[in-house]
């Protein structure tokens, strides 16, 4: 744990990364930004997965587990979301979100 | 001395990724992107899970931000910018996202968390055997899983990026 930081402060930290996040799921209109922030999402709830298990039960480990799954499904979901929108981009030679009306042709 | 660093890392976190999500040119979001993540391998570090903080740098700064740039590069050109968002959809969804941090927080600072003042140090080797363990709590099938997960991905994303263009169609 960090000496002098609470769990609250850790947790507000996060909370307000996950929020950031989640305001540029809805205002950006670009996929590969709208991607972007999902990885902010993970990401914060990635770090407060490891930041609750050293604060409560430092002598488990399962925190750090589910950590490592959430930045290896991270990694799988981005490079899949990319080779998505670069088809996407081939097909239609667009990748606003407005401009997605149909998933098959 | 860990507090001030601690500060100096959640003043970058946020700022860059304010700077992210709002940036009209894409490739500086990527690198303000990059930063964050950054930033949080440096959260890693202060609550001293080195392992953790060595795959966040590799995973995500060596690997994620490289495939956001080539799609980046692949799509667009460098110097282009983004389209405006409407005034209108930003303070609604900027008015979505107060309310629910604001929900959030309420939440957090409610809850009595039992903290414990003990400390352990991780090694990777715990890590290690705690992943390939098939003991009660173990965790070796979701690590198998998230292996065929990944050779599936890696599949997928080959056959979908090689696709056909739609002008061959029609």
């Amino acid at each position: 744990m960090i000496a002098g930081i609470s769990i609250y402060d850790i947790l507000t930290l996060t909370s307000i990364l996950f929020f950031i996040g989640v305001y540029g799921f809805f205002t950006r209109e670009n996929l590969i930004t709208v991607l972007m922030s999902v990885e902010l999402i993970l990401n914060a709830s990635a770090v407060n997965f490891v930041l609750i298990n050293t604060y409560l039960y430092p002598d488990l480990l399962q925190g750090a587990v589910f950590s490592i799954f959430i930045i290896a499904l991270a990694a799988a979901e981005t490079a899949l979301a990319i080779a998505i929108i670069i088809n996407l981009y081939k097909l239609i030679y667009s990748v606003e979100v407005k401009d997605t009306e149909t998933m098959k042709y | 001395m860990e507090t001030i660093i601690f500060y100096i890392l959640a003043a970058i976190i946020i700022l860059f990724a304010v700077a992210s999500v709002t940036s009209r040119k894409i490739l500086r979001a990527v690198i303000y992107l990059l930063f964050v993540l950054i930033g949080i391998a440096g959260l890693y570090f202060l609550v001293d899970y080195n392992f953790l903080a060595a795959i966040q740098l590799t995973v995500y700064g060596g690997g994620i931000i490289v495939l956001f740039i080539f799609a980046v590069l692949l799509i667009h050109h460098v110097e282009l910018e983004l389209e405006k968002t409407a005034l209108k959809k930003k303070l609604i969804a900027g008015a979505l996202s107060a309310a629910g941090l604001a929900v959030t927080l309420w939440a957090i600072s409610t809850y009595p968390f039992p903290v414990t003042d003990t400390y352990t140090s991780i090694e990777v080797a715990d890590i290690g055997l705690l992943l390939l363990s098939y003991e009660d709590g173990g965790f070796i099938l979701p690590f198998e899983v998230i292996s065929v997960l990944l050779v599936a991905v890696m599949i997928g994303a080959i056959v979908i990026a090689k696709g056909k263009k739609l002008t061959e169609n029609n």
